[in-house]
């Protein structure tokens, strides 16, 4: 038993690894039910009429991707179908790259056109600053955008002058910048704000959603797929549950597994 | 010199410290300009940030190259990444770092083809690291531990689509720790922390905190 306790780490890798691989080789369909928190987005962007400002801040980068990205490209398809103008943005550096592909690619397949129906920002340093920057101006904070556009006469920009103008703001972060959009976006200039996070972030998010500084939360890997089954578009976030789930509860298993014994060695002894 | 290094930085903070505090409840025009160039001034202060940045990694891990300390030879890569991806970034597809960013670069191609894949990795080891972690260590020794234990439990299959199919009640009982109990500490937390936050920064309007100047004359 007591070998049993200290097993070689590798073997659990092992498990791990089967636990994640074999769904993925073995297709297998699970129930993905959206929770309130993830409909509170999808509500919000449904609701808005077409022409409608939407800005996506992609606060991520690469090591945040898989978690995010489907989130980011489901909120994409939702907001060009209902012909809603994106604006996109990043605060991390590291994010330009993906927020760029993400936005140009949903783009296409809708057929908009870029400066017209959705522009990329890019990426500007500062964070708080940049949030404060834009609520007063936002041809201040960025003139011009990733690809050297100027901005201020951009169609897509019509009608937005600073923060407040736009009808929805979703917020895509791996670190602390939700809290920031909260306390200097939208608790300053007054407007809707939504949250997409890391499942390791989503529990701190919860007061804000209660308080109603955020109008939905998607966390997770979770709650992309939550948001890919709203919006009838089931992809990689859907497909990622099968693995998620079974690698759950191999760590459900061996929390149990490892307490028992514990518990046996210990009353052994 | 103490003068150029402590007390002329005190009066800056100070100053400004006090101007946008007030500047927060003033609507006037004025003062809404004035917060525009502080916030493009404090934008622009920010992006020397990646100097000091840059030079604070490098330093580092020329110290422990020169130092030959363990796993210096890691901190090669440190140089060979920074530099290849310097160099594209300036090259800029031919056109070189003057003009606006080109597409399709060999900048791009290393961005989705190494650090995309190489951050997604890292990233993904956590799972097992976790599990490994659950297994040795996770123990129900004490009643907090059973407790926080049995939580981790429920919300870990409450949250996943298969919690609904071990057990319906499952999934209301994880939305249930989280946003009761998980948010009451959390804002806990959160009040506690901003506290602090408005306590620091006073201390260091009033000079009472000066760590931030750095140490020695």
């Amino acid at each position: 038993m007591e070998r049993l306790l200290k097993i070689d780490r590798r073997i659990i890798f092992v498990f791990v690894a089967a636990a994640v691989t074999i769904p993925l080789l073995i297709k297998f369909d699970l129930p993905v039910i959206a929770t309130k928190e993830v409909r509170g987005i999808y509500d919000k962007i449904d609701s808005l009429s077409e022409g409608s400002h939407v800005l996506i801040a992609f606060d991520y980068d690469p090591a945040s991707k898989e978690e995010l990205q489907p989130m980011a490209v489901a909120l994409l398809h939702h907001c060009f179908k209902n012909n809603i103008k994106v604006i996109g943005m990043t605060l991390n550096p590291g994010g330009t790259g993906l927020a760029d592909s993400a936005i140009t690619e949903v783009g296409k397949e809708y057929g908009r056109k870029y400066k017209e129906d959705y522009v990329f920002l890019g990426y500007k340093t500062g964070v708080e600053l940049v949030m404060i920057n834009m609520g007063e101006n936002i041809y201040s904070a960025f003139p011009k955008d990733f690809k050297g556009n100027a901005t201020t006469d951009m169609p897509a920009l019509k009608d937005v002058q600073s923060l407040q103008d736009f009808d929805f703001v979703v917020d895509l972060a791996s670190g602390s910048s939700i809290e920031a959009w909260i306390a200097f976006g939208k608790e300053k200039y007054n407007f809707d704000l939504g949250a997409g996070c890391t499942a390791v972030i989503g529990p701190d998010m919860y007061p804000f959603l209660q308080s109603k500084q955020i109008e939905g939360l998607m966390s997770g890997l979770k709650g992309a797929a939550e948001y890919e089954t709203l919006i009838n578009r089931k992809s990689s976030a859907v497909a990622g549950m099968s693995p998620q789930s079974v690698v759950h509860v191999l760590v459900v298993f061996f929390v149990i597994f490892g307490n028992t014994l514990y518990f046996m060695t210990r009353r052994k002894k | 010199m103490n003068f150029f290094k402590r007390t002329i930085p005190l009066i800056i903070a100070f100053i400004m410290g006090i101007m946008m505090a007030f500047q927060y409840y003033v609507p006037h025009e004025a003062s809404q300009s004035l917060l525009k160039v502080v916030t493009r001034w404090g934008i622009t202060i920010a992006g020397f940030a990646v100097f000091i940045g840059a030079y604070s990694l490098f330093h580092l891990h020329w110290n422990k190259i020169k130092r030959k300390v363990p796993g210096w030879g890691y901190s090669n890569f440190v140089f060979f990444g920074a530099g290849i991806t310097i160099i594209f970034g300036l090259y800029n597809g031919g056109e070189f770092f003057l003009h606006d960013k080109q597409e399709g670069t060999m900048f791009d191609w290393m961005y989705f083809n190494v650090q995309v894949p190489a951050g997604a990795t890292m990233f993904s080891i956590l799972a097992f690291f976790m599990a490994s972690a659950a297994y040795r260590t996770f123990r129900a020794r004490t009643s907090e531990a059973t407790i926080l234990l049995v939580a981790a439990i429920i919300v870990m299959l409450g949250r996943v689509p298969v919690g609904a199919l071990i057990w319906e009640f499952l999934p209301p009982i994880a939305d249930w720790i989280m946003s009761v109990p998980n948010m009451a500490a959390k804002r806990g937390i959160l009040i506690g922390v901003s506290i602090g936050a408005i306590a620091t920064s006073l201390r260091i309007i009033f000079g009472i905190e000066r760590a931030y100047l750095g140490g020695g004359d």
